[in-house]
């Protein structure tokens, strides 16, 4: 077993940070931490590191009961986001600040710094300061200096989320590549959905301090739990609707949506759809829903579609091939056929979720 | 037209700057000429322009010797103290919360804020013969104003604030993550501290370290007050130099006044160059 967390609290005041979060790392494995800021996923990093301390619950680290341990006895790689290099020492003194505290003899510490500068690719650099690296090599070598004494667990907190587009998705690409080899049981915090489904084994997904979800990328995916998960992950179409006698209707005109589960209880409700679960043919017969099409933005690999159903304004993906053959346009009346959804009652009512969406950045 | 006649064409700035510049440019570096070098020069002029000889034999003198030794001292004792104080005290405003900490912030400055001689007078009414806590240590046989012990006093207090001024910038910018990953790899927290902590500050401390030393050599008006300017005795540099100038020994003044200057000269060029070196590497 590689980390096990059981029943985590912990509370800044009256703040709320970490609420009874419970999961298990496999040795070895590669585990996200995914939430929006807030969500407690930093505080539970920090607390299996030893670096703040849990009101109550344990932390094991391969086996061990840690909870008691200081920082310096648990063993663990951490990885900031804004690297935390010392800036006073060059590359290869960084890498070998956790080796030469465990006062290892010279020549050890010369070859596996060596061998980390291989790891990370950046050989020829050993004698650089930080402030002549980028954003990206300042984060390898946090990355070497963490793996140089061999931890158990390596712990990487938005490991990304200070470098731009590119150098992410280079550098994440890279790390699942790295892990492969490296195989140390790893956790990550991210509040970048893309990226916790590329490079991770599984997800535990956290809003306000919970774990709402966990599993691996694809049933967070597909099968979200709850209605936090599914609009969290991934872009979702968010229709605001209300159960009638047993139909779903949507918006002011009340069109009816075609889902289909037995419902009884009337009230405010919520349907998720993803884009590309909208499947969009001609001919608008009076059958389904019919929508027009009032915007098309290329995204390089699919065509974005702006679909307009009544006051509803939806998103859809077609892939490039079939947008051409079906040579859409502006303007055009089209029938809609939703492949999957999620229907969610709103308990909280419209407002709330649409508050909770937009402070999520899902909608405008 | 070929590319190459592109080539050859000069920006109009770089080859003669505008009017507007060039007037901004000789009024500001005018005004500081006039403003610190000619004073400087008129000093040097002074106290070198009767031959070298005349510039030592200014310095001569048991007085000289003496109030020289005491201001060194002084400054010796305050950048050890105020040094160690004025990091902890640093450390305690960026890192931790207590009450009364924005007053505290505030009450750091005091020193700057106050007039020399009315700290002089504070001390006074403390540490005099009548004073709160004068009437203890006159109890006990020790005197604090009128005495080195209330010249050391003023001093530590007219030095607090640099340090710790400087240090506190750079230690929030630092912040806590270099120490939480020194952790991490296993250092303790003594280890971290030297390792990690001190070296990522140091510019802000030997910078603090330097105007402490500057301001604890040139220190007159809470000196003055508080030392009753007893020659050979609670006379530093400083209050030396004022002596010689009212006793019309202008030669000694000029000459102790550069010897103070230049240490103050010296050890801030020293700090200059050293910090260039270390860019450097």
């Amino acid at each position: 077993m590689g980390i096990l967390v059981k029943n985590l609290n912990k509370k800044f005041g009256d703040f709320t940070a970490v609420d009874d979060v419970s999961f298990e790392v496999e040795q070895g494995k590669l585990v996200a931490l995914l939430g929006p800021s807030g969500s407690g996923k930093s505080t539970i990093l920090r607390i299996i590191a030893g670096l703040e301390e849990p009101d109550s619950g344990a932390v094991y680290l391969t086996g061990e009961d840690a909870t008691a341990l200081p920082t310096q006895r648990r063993n663990v790689g951490f990885v900031f986001q804004h690297y935390a290099l010392f800036k006073h020492m060059t590359v290869a003194k960084n890498i070998a600040f956790g080796l030469e505290v465990q006062k290892r003899p010279q020549n050890e510490i010369k070859n596996r710094v060596e061998e980390l500068l291989d790891l990370v690719q950046l050989k020829g650099y050993e004698n650089h300061y930080p402030s002549q690296l980028s954003g990206g090599q300042r984060q390898r070598v946090a990355l070497a200096r963490a793996l140089a004494p061999k931890p158990k667990v390596l712990l990487l907190d938005e490991p990304f989320g200070a470098l731009d587009a590119k150098v992410r998705q280079n550098l994440a690409g890279w790390l699942r590549q790295l892990h492969r080899e490296v195989q140390v049981t790893s956790i990550f915090v991210t509040h970048d959905q893309e990226e916790a489904i590329e490079i991770s084994d599984r997800i535990v997904v956290l809003n306000r301090g919970r774990v709402e979800q966990i599993g691996r990328p694809e049933e967070i995916y597909d099968k979200p739990l709850t209605k936090f998960v599914a609009s969290f992950i991934g872009h979702a179409n968010v229709i605001e609707a209300i159960v009638q006698d047993g139909k779903v209707l949507a918006g002011k005109d009340r069109i009816e949506l075609p889902v289909s589960h037995a419902l009884s209880e009337s009230g405010e409700a919520v349907v998720l759809v993803r884009p590309e679960d909208i499947v969009i043919a001609k001919d608008a017969s009076a059958s389904e829903l019919s929508a027009s099409i009032v915007g098309i933005r290329y995204r390089g690999d699919v065509y974005e579609l702006t679909l307009q159903m009544s006051e509803v304004t939806l998103h859809a993906v077609e892939e490039k091939l079939r947008y051409q053959q079906q040579n859409w346009g502006i303007g055009d009346r089209v029938q809609l056929h939703f492949n999957k959804f999620k229907f969610f009652y709103a308990e909280e009512g419209h407002d709330a979720i649409r508050e909770r969406l937009h402070s999520l950045g899902y909608i405008e | 037209m070929g590319p190459d006649s592109v080539e050859v064409q000069v920006h109009p700035g770089q080859r003669r700057p505008p009017w507007g510049k060039r007037l901004l440019m000789t009024g500001t570096l005018g005004w500081f000429g006039i403003l610190v070098l000619f004073p400087v020069a008129a000093l040097l002029v002074e106290g070198l322009g009767s031959g070298p000889q005349a510039f030592i034999n200014g310095l001569k003198g048991e007085a000289a010797a003496k109030a020289f030794n005491l201001t060194l001292w002084t400054t010796l004792l305050a950048v050890v103290i105020n040094t160690l104080m004025g990091l902890l005290l640093a450390i305690l405003l960026v890192r931790h919360k207590f009450p009364g900490k924005t007053l505290f912030d505030g009450i750091v400055d005091l020193p700057f804020a106050v007039s020399p001689v009315v700290t002089g007078f504070m001390f006074i009414v403390l540490f005099g013969p009548q004073g709160f806590l004068g009437r203890w240590f006159e109890a006990g046989g020790m005197k604090i104003v009128f005495a080195v012990p209330g010249i050391v006093l003023v001093t530590l207090f007219v030095t607090l604030p640099f340090v710790t001024r400087e240090v506190v910038p750079v230690l929030r910018e630092m912040g806590r993550e270099p120490e939480e990953v020194a952790y991490t790899l296993g250092a303790s927290k003594w280890l971290t501290f030297w390792k990690v902590t001190l070296p990522t500050i140091r510019w802000g401390l030997i910078y603090g370290v330097t105007l402490t030393i500057a301001r604890a050599l040139g220190e007159f008006g809470a000196v003055l007050v508080v030392s009753g300017n007893i020659i050979k005795r609670t006379q530093t540099a400083t209050l030396h130099i004022h002596q010689e100038f009212t006793d019309f020994n202008y030669q000694g003044a000029f000459s102790a006044s550069i010897v103070l200057g230049g240490i103050s000269f010296v050890l801030l060029l020293l700090t200059e160059l050293w910090k260039r070196k270390q860019k450097h590497k």
